[in-house]
């Protein structure tokens, strides 16, 4: 089905695919390829269903309806330890266990890799080392992880993702609980990655400005349906943040990164604005 | 790829000095099973003199010989409740898991109970099926009723649940043996645990348990590990969690059950001995189920020893022993507020 010299330019897409918990659809009969190499971001309001759309393409939830595909092979069919070698996924809440070190913590990343008899290998240390330095983890390794800051945490975490290995990562609200330095700090991270890897990022974020610069295919959802996708250029436009958000708002060009910027118009916002220009 | 770094990290989490801890804790492990061993063997109301443990024409031989079956006896209970207690704290992801709080134990123990008094079963054969039954819908039922409302099975309802069921089950325990005087009068330790006064061939009927729930147990390190980074993480790393906490479930009733059956309840073993040995090697489960193992069997051992001598000319039991060291550990682990941060 795949020719390998001339790959397909998305391994993982999803099929009229439906998900949702307890019979209550989330998403419904949703299509959508997300191309190799880049960074996809997902956004949308509060329970519009992006979230769960990455539960679904992490194999976390099975499709109700429709399917997801990767390398052109449905993922809740393919093996468990087969998934977890192709796609890595950072969960929005991870659990720290208590008085675990960092490079424990990165090294429990290399768990697909290993089998129940296979002994820690040099390429397990490689990985590890490797995660670590491109995190920049590597000085406090040996600390313990409930000691570092919400940013160095949140890298650690990234770090074990990385020691995963994969050609693709999912990461669900990376930036959450940050503030907006260690938000961009992250996001230079994975940008960093995904150049340098080549690592195909899929994550769901809740601000759009940021969206907009680190994403290179921006997915606009809204109701468990796609509004928009493509490049955040094309996507943000103020009729589609009316659309998703229904919010009205002024979408200018960022000054420093040339990408999309929303300026929102609240009620007061439009009132100080009238009163400005009378 | 593949960039070679220079950088060299002490990853590998077998080799002794990921943490400074793990060889002391082994060699102490080692010493502290021997010197237990010993003392449980050679002293108690009578001293006896190392010698006549081998000499079978001396007078005290026959007692020496008792002690021998006693000390295997807390060696294998002591250790099925060590891991066990590692194992639920695991599994729930519950700093204060043990199968005495969490009613396992307890549940066993009334299962067991009840089979004797109701349905006549008399020999260890079958009534260690009954153990197994009780450990299984205790373990169950706590985790229903924890369940229940909007937040889950917190540690702290898991707990509360436990010890309802605890309370409750025992009540019915005491409550049959009190009417029963033939069940009470073979059976007192069902209330408390002991591994004093037993035939020497007990053992022989709870090893195939315990010994397949040992191997479940330490086979499910890497799972545990993976579980503690909670079940979308361990998903997102390959684990089926299903599968694993079916596989440590079935591990926790054998072992817990098992233990029952040839002591009785005994509680706090599980709850103590993981947590300290994690303070010394850290929360890698390779590491910590075997320790806890071996140090489940030292501390029975100590406590049954200690038991032996505390109050002369009576015997303490070892339940009521390990509850003396455990319930302020207990009250400490909930106080210090780390809990559900395993």
């Amino acid at each position: 089905m795949t020719n390998p010299a001339h790959p397909p330019p998305s391994r993982l897409v999803t099929r009229e695919v439906s998900l949702g918990y307890d019979d209550k659809p989330v998403v419904v009969d949703l299509s959508t390829d997300l191309p190799d190499g880049q960074t996809t971001v997902i956004v949308g309001a509060n329970a519009c269903g992006k979230s769960t759309l990455l539960r679904g393409m992490a194999r976390l939830l099975r499709p109700s309806g429709g399917a997801i595909l990767l390398d052109g092979q449905e993922i809740a069919t393919l093996p468990s330890r087969q998934v977890a070698r192709t796609l890595g996924l950072l969960p929005q809440n991870p659990v720290t266990p208590d008085g675990v070190s960092v490079v424990d913590l990165v090294g429990r990343g290399r768990h697909p890799h290993q089998g129940a008899f296979r002994r820690w290998s040099r390429g397990d240390e490689a990985a590890v080392a490797q995660a670590l330095e491109l995190t920049d983890t590597i000085d406090v390794a040996d600390r313990l992880v409930d000691e570092l800051s919400g940013g160095q945490r949140q890298r650690v975490w990234i770090a074990l993702a990385l020691a995963q290995q994969t050609d693709l990562l999912l990461l669900d609200e990376p930036t959450t609980y940050l503030d907006v330095a260690h938000q961009v700090e992250v996001l230079d991270l994975l940008a960093d990655l995904n150049e340098a890897r080549g690592t195909t990022i899929v994550m769901v974020l809740h601000d759009l400005n940021l969206a907009a610069r680190y994403a290179g295919h921006l997915v606009a959802m809204r109701d468990g349906r796609i509004v928009a996708a493509g490049p955040p250029r094309e996507v943000i436009t103020e009729d589609c943040v009316r659309d998703i958000f229904g919010m009205e708002s002024r979408v200018i060009e960022d000054p420093v990164t040339a990408t999309p910027m929303v300026i929102p118009l609240g009620r007061r916002s439009r009132t100080l604005h009238d009163r400005r220009t009378a | 790829m593949t960039v070679q770094t220079a950088i060299s990290v002490r990853a590998d989490p077998r080799s002794p000095a990921g943490r400074p801890g793990t060889r002391t804790a082994v060699v102490l492990a080692v010493l502290a099973l021997a010197t237990a061993g010993v003392a449980s063997v050679l002293v108690g109301a009578r001293l006896i003199p190392p010698g006549v443990v081998l000499d079978p024409s001396d007078p005290l031989h026959a007692i020496a010989a008792a002690r021998v079956d006693r000390t295997l006896l807390g060696l294998t209970v002591g250790g099925a409740l060590g891991l066990v207690g590692a194992l639920m704290q695991g599994l729930t992801r519950n700093p204060l898991a043990d199968p005495g709080i969490l009613g396992v134990n307890a549940g066993a123990s009334f299962a067991m109970v009840l089979a004797i008094s109701a349905f006549g079963v008399t020999d260890l054969h079958s009534y260690v099926w009954w153990a197994f039954a009780g450990a299984a819908v205790a373990m169950v039922l706590v985790h229903a009723v924890a369940s229940a409302g909007r937040d889950g099975a917190t540690p702290v309802k898991v707990a509360i649940a436990g010890a309802a069921l605890t309370a409750a089950v025992s009540s019915w325990t005491s409550g049959v043996l009190l009417t029963d005087r033939q069940t009470m009068e073979s059976f007192r330790f069902w209330q408390v645990g002991t591994i004093g006064g037993r035939a020497s061939d007990v053992l022989l009927v709870g090893l195939p348990f315990l010994a397949v729930g040992a191997v479940l147990a330490l086979t499910s390190a890497r799972s545990l590990n993976a579980l503690a980074l909670g079940d979308d993480l361990a998903r997102g790393l390959g684990r089926r969690v299903a599968l694993d906490r079916l596989v440590i479930g079935v591990a926790v009733v054998l072992l817990a059950g098992a233990a029952t059956a040839l002591a009785g309840p005994v509680a706090f073993v599980g709850l103590i001995v993981p947590h300290g040995v994690r303070a010394v090697v850290g929360p890698d489960y390779r590491r910590v189920l075997p320790l806890s193992l071996a140090y489940g069997a030292v501390l029975v051992l100590v406590a049954d020893v200690v038991g032996r001598v505390v109050l002369p000319p009576a015997e303490v039991q070892v339940g009521i022993m390990t509850a003396v060291v455990g319930v302020p550990v207990f009250l400490r682990l909930v106080r210090r507020g780390r809990i559900g941060a395993l």
